[in-house]
């Protein structure tokens, strides 16, 4: 159980490092990304300028408010509400943003699965979690909105953030086949059985 | 003496719910999270149970949303004895204040057509907010609850048309199933909402008045208590815990509503509310407007 401090982007060999059980706090940047924006991506044959090589995504649409462009708002938009949304629907994208991209850490919440992990091991990846539905609490790591792509999408837009001490972030799923999900799905399929014959029900 | 509802009041009142539902959870879910966490044995459940905790503080401390996500906004309209509203100005006057909210906070609007995927930034489309109206006796009242459903949790929605030789095993079972499929994708800890019985459509839709309902309250069917306790305990002891990472604190609850049904059927639904379980309540009557939960 180690803490690593990531200031972004990161290499290969910091990622590989990474430990399921291990926590981990992002700094200066990263970037939002949702089910729409990866559909036009990867479906629909969009690009996006930004540059993402050894960066971090987290699986999100905010609130934001439109605001006259300035330093503090460089985009033009204020943000609200930044939280986190269920990963499992974005499974099949975790490949192709870590080949066509270089992406190395996916931030999300309730999981990834097998397609995931073999990415994850075979270009050098990592899940993070973070608790899904403390928004209020994730805005406060939010510095700005330093920039965005895709914005015809919006809410679910190509999001530049700024961030100060992201986390600590929960390695969930990591490079060398862990997964917290898979570990605690084994103990409830062992557990099935006997909780179903507790309240009566026959195997 | 009669009620008056004034369609102003009521377009006022579901702005205000839809942005009071997002920001502040209700007392009793409060009390859950301080339940669950003094029963967790996991370190890890408890550590995230800690920070779900300070979200709730830090919410209202900065006035902000709970979670990004402002769901499929859901009026539920309680009419009482002796009240005159018009229903159809009713309806609009809740569209409105949803589309005000959405506007004036902002809100992120997270409705879209279900074929072209667009997204009209109003937080309302077809048949959207969605909108319950049901009838009891208490005396020159009006009661319009808000339920922000957050689509993490929605997307945990089930139903099986079994057969009446499956019996209540086969009920059980199958809740127990879906709780599993479900994992950390519906942000536990859950209220896991079972609907017994009914037609299809019925079903689920007694899944989802029983996920939305105030814990510590219980079935109004008896045979439907008995079963909310049941799998409770079942549920809990799978080990899935807070965000499926691990932990007793799976659910806060399993709620159970009944309905008859025919004797060829039995049909079963689960519906989830994940541990944002946000709601509020306007209470109109003749002496004002009360908003609470």
């Amino acid at each position: 159980m180690t803490h690593h401090d990531f200031y972004m982007p990161v290499s290969e060999a910091q990622v590989r490092a990474l430990r399921v059980g291990d926590t981990v706090t992002l700094y200066r940047t990263l970037f939002g990304i949702r089910d729409a924006t990866q559909i036009h991506m990867f479906d629909r044959g969009r690009k996006t300028r930004f540059d993402m090589q050894g960066h971090a995504v987290i699986h999100t649409a905010p609130n934001v408010k439109q605001v006259p462009k300035s330093n503090e708002y460089p985009a033009g938009y204020a943000s609200i509400c930044v939280g986190t949304t269920t990963s499992a629907r974005m499974e099949r994208f975790s490949r192709p943003l870590m080949e066509q991209y270089g992406v190395r850490l996916i931030i999300g919440k309730g999981g990834l699965g097998k397609d995931s992990a073999k990415a994850f091991a075979d270009l050098g990846g990592a899940y993070l979690a973070i608790i899904g539905g403390t928004a209020a609490l994730e805005t406060t790591w939010i510095t700005a909105i330093e920039d965005v792509d895709l914005e015809d999408l919006n809410p679910e837009c190509l999001w530049r953030f700024g961030i100060k001490g992201f986390g600590p972030l929960l390695v969930a799923m990591d490079s060398h086949g862990g997964s917290s999900y898979d570990r605690v799905m084994k103990t409830a399929e062992e557990r099935k059985a006997a909780a179903l014959a507790a309240i009566g029900v026959k195997a | 003496m009669k009620l008056h509802v004034d369609p102003q009041a009521v377009e006022e009142a579901a702005k205000l719910l839809y942005i009071r539902a997002l920001k502040v959870l209700p007392d009793d879910i409060k009390q859950g999270f301080t339940r669950l966490d003094a029963g967790e044995g996991d370190a890890t459940a408890k550590t995230i149970l800690a920070t779900m905790i300070e979200n709730i503080a830090v919410a209202e401390r900065t006035d902000n949303l709970l979670c990004q996500d402002t769901g499929i906004p859901i009026y539920n309209v309680m009419v009482g004895r002796d009240v005159e509203v018009d229903g159809a100005a009713l309806k609009q006057a809740i569209r409105r204040g949803v589309e005000r909210a959405t506007r004036e906070h902002p809100l992120r609007s997270s409705i879209v057509h279900p074929i072209t995927r667009k997204n009209d930034q109003t937080s309302t489309g077809r048949l959207v907010p969605v909108i319950n109206i049901d009838f009891d006796d208490t005396p020159a009242t009006l009661q319009l609850e808000m339920i922000p459903k957050g689509s993490g949790s929605e997307n945990g929605s089930f139903l099986k048309m079994l057969i009446p030789a499956d019996g209540l095993d086969g009920i059980k079972r199958f809740v127990i199933d879906c709780v599993m499929q479900a994992g950390g994708k519906v942000c536990p800890p859950t209220i896991v909402g079972v609907g017994v019985g009914g037609t299809s459509d019925l079903c689920m839709h007694l899944a989802k008045v029983a996920a939305t309902r105030a814990l510590g309250s219980t079935s109004a069917d008896p045979e439907g208590e008995k079963l909310e306790k049941m799998l409770a305990s079942a549920v809990n002891s799978l080990g899935i815990g807070p965000q499926g990472l691990g932990g007793d604190s799976t659910a806060f609850a399993v709620h159970v509503e009944t309905a008859a049904t025919h004797i060829t059927m039995n049909p079963v639904a689960v519906n989830i509310q994940c541990h944002s379980a946000r709601r509020a309540t306007a209470t109109f009557t003749p002496k004002g407007v009360e908003v609470g939960f």
